[in-house]
């Protein structure tokens, strides 16, 4: 009641430094949702998966394994460390940008259907800001999901298999250490290649006042692009489909690096931020919130 | 007189081609009132709420809040302004003082360094402290209502702007958000409270405005209001027949018989007349008096039409 008595005293002016508190509160919050947890438990889980298959197969003395199967995964028996480029080429088709549909979809339409938007704006959070910090905290989620697969990979690898210097695609070998931190630029490289799709969510996000609606939306969306990516019919537009480079990263592993592909994916990113973010901010900054 | 705390020139939004939802719109809220904003169900007050507050774009006219226009001016009017709108909204996965803590990090005028504090003295405002580490999807509706209000309260306020702050609780509960209001009212907060409740707006309200199907009706003082409607004459008495035919006899109009109750339009002349006339027509009267006009009368004599008919 003794606040209330002091009206309308407002102490200083505010920091700009307090403007990130919002950034901060929303990366937390993403993590505590009960649906994130599971969807990092997921990827977590397909290294284990990958690797345990891959014990097995040895195990049975199945020898040279005939070629089929992911990237790099012959090379997984002999060195652990393959196991994150392996785990990283299964998940990247669909798992991975799956779980960043359905954390970009929902994040400013499930707001918007639990009531917390208005909440939010009057606050006022500032729809650029709430905006911008929606975003950020999907790019976090980005890279922790990429970080949980790699990370997972890493240990199942080190535990199931031997670790050591490692071969490359182009035939030379460099250290352990080196090839460790090839492998972290790979899983930044990873997580780079979904915020083109996290700009879509987002702007997806915007469209409607229900969560599972923008997720699906997403999510339906990513499957359909990936299919399309499959048909040699479609390979004019293909190079403007945003999974088109995805597989890219192995270029990482070639001793030296081929720049070309690479730099095709994060520009081909970096104009799906720059689309599909300008039209979420056009359409969030001048809608109704009715919900 | 001190600029209005709330200011509107033929505000106006129309989803659709339909009736406007808010149609020309004028409303002035005083600063240091408690301004009751009255109106059945869809007559247009959320609306209302949702363009002061910005959320909305107004289809034309204009709005200000604390002086300055809105929404333009949202980002520098809104950290003085406290509001509930349309019932509580929660994270159900995150305790009530998180609750708290997420929106107060959504406020870039609220300072980080003293916010647990504010949380902290907000929840013990509305009673919820011992509560503050439940997950609020374990709330009841009182309790997410008293955790909205409290959102409402982290920081000093210059405006309250209240939807139907007392949906959902009970007569306890109710008695509490009053004296909330009260007390917050007496510290100089304006506190703008919609409701279709009439005798909640009586019990708190110095102002009334009164909305039906998207228009204003009437502004003004409580008593004002009130005393703008005349009051009827009553008279208490089992010979409500023997009653009517002398109060008719006096001309007295619009007789209403309910129960063992006479009303009818107060008369110009001296009642006391009228009761000595009653009584050697052998009527028995228990008692007999002008009634004052309640918000309620007021409200049918300007709608023409109950209050409970959703516009």
């Amino acid at each position: 009641m003794s606040q209330a008595d002091v009206l309308p005293i407002r102490p200083g002016r505010p920091n700009p430094l307090w403007r990130l508190s919002l950034f901060r509160n929303e990366t937390v919050t993403v993590f505590r949702r009960w649906r994130t947890l599971a969807l990092l438990g997921v990827l977590a889980a397909v290294p284990v998966l990958v690797g345990i298959a891959v014990k097995l197969e040895t195990g049975r003395g199945g020898g040279d394994g005939g070629g089929g199967g992911p990237a790099f995964i012959n090379q997984v028996t002999n060195n652990g460390l393959f196991l994150v480029f392996t785990s990283l080429a299964v998940t990247l088709p669909f798992f991975l940008p799956m779980a960043v549909g359905v954390v970009a979809g929902d994040s400013v339409a499930g707001e918007a259907s639990a009531g917390t938007l208005r909440y939010l704006l009057v606050a006022p959070a500032g729809r650029t800001r709430l905006l911008l910090a929606k975003y950020a905290s999907t790019l976090v989620f980005c890279l922790a999901a990429t970080l949980v697969v790699a990370v997972s990979a890493l240990t199942v690898g080190a535990l199931l298999f031997p670790l050591g210097d490692v071969t490359l695609i182009s035939g030379t070998t460099v250290s352990f250490g080196d090839g460790l931190l090839r492998a972290l630029a790979i899983a930044g490289l990873v997580a780079a290649s979904l915020t083109g799709l996290a700009a879509l969510g987002l702007f997806v996000s915007t469209l409607t006042d229900s969560g599972i609606a923008a997720m699906a939306t997403t999510v339906g969306l990513l499957i359909t692009v990936q299919i399309l990516d499959q048909f040699p019919q479609l390979h004019a537009v293909q190079p403007y489909l945003f999974p088109h480079y995805w597989q890219s990263f192995a270029d990482l592993l070639r001793d030296p690096v081929w720049g070309e592909q690479l730099l095709r994916n994060l520009g081909l990113q970096a104009l799906y931020v720059a689309v599909f973010g300008s039209a979420a901010w056009a359409r969030f900054t001048t809608r109704d919130v009715t919900a | 007189m001190d600029e209005p705390v709330i200011e509107t020139h033929a505000l106006t939004k129309r989803y659709g081609r339909g009736r406007p939802a808010v149609d020309g719109l004028g409303l002035v809220v005083p600063r240091g009132s408690v301004f009751g904003f009255l109106g059945p169900n869809g007559s247009g007050k959320t609306t209302t709420i949702r363009m002061l507050m910005g959320l909305i774009e107004p289809t034309s006219g204009v709005a200000r809040v604390l002086g300055e226009p809105m929404p333009r001016a949202g980002q520098r009017v809104l950290p003085r302004v406290g509001a509930l709108i349309e019932g509580p909204a929660l994270y159900g996965f995150l305790s009530g003082r998180d609750n708290l803590v997420r929106l107060d990090s959504a406020d870039p005028a609220a300072d980080p360094r003293t916010r647990a504090a504010r949380v902290g003295e907000a929840l013990d405002r509305v009673g919820l402290a011992n509560a503050a580490a439940k997950k609020a999807r374990a709330y009841s509706l009182g309790m997410k209502q008293r955790l909205g209000l409290a959102a409402a309260l982290l920081q000093p306020r210059e405006l309250l702007v209240l939807d139907e702050p007392t949906n959902g609780l009970d007569p306890q509960g109710m008695r509490e958000i009053r004296t909330l209001v009260r007390d917050l009212a007496a510290g100089g907060t304006t506190v703008f409270l919609s409701s279709h409740l009439l005798d909640e707006i009586e019990q708190v309200c110095t102002h009334v405005a009164v909305m039906s199907r998207g228009r204003l009706l009437t502004q003004g003082t409580v008593a004002g209001l009130a005393s703008s409607v005349r009051g009827r004459l009553s008279v208490t008495t089992p010979d409500t027949a023997e009653a009517v035919r002398v109060l008719k006899e006096h001309g007295v109009n619009d007789l209403v018989v309910t129960d063992d109750r006479v009303t009818g339009e107060l008369p110009a002349g001296e009642l006391a007349d009228l009761n000595a006339a009653l009584v050697r027509a052998d009527v028995r009267v228990r008692a007999f008096g002008a009634q004052r006009a309640s918000l309620e009368d007021a409200f049918v004599a300007l709608t023409g039409e109950g209050f409970d008919v959703a516009g």
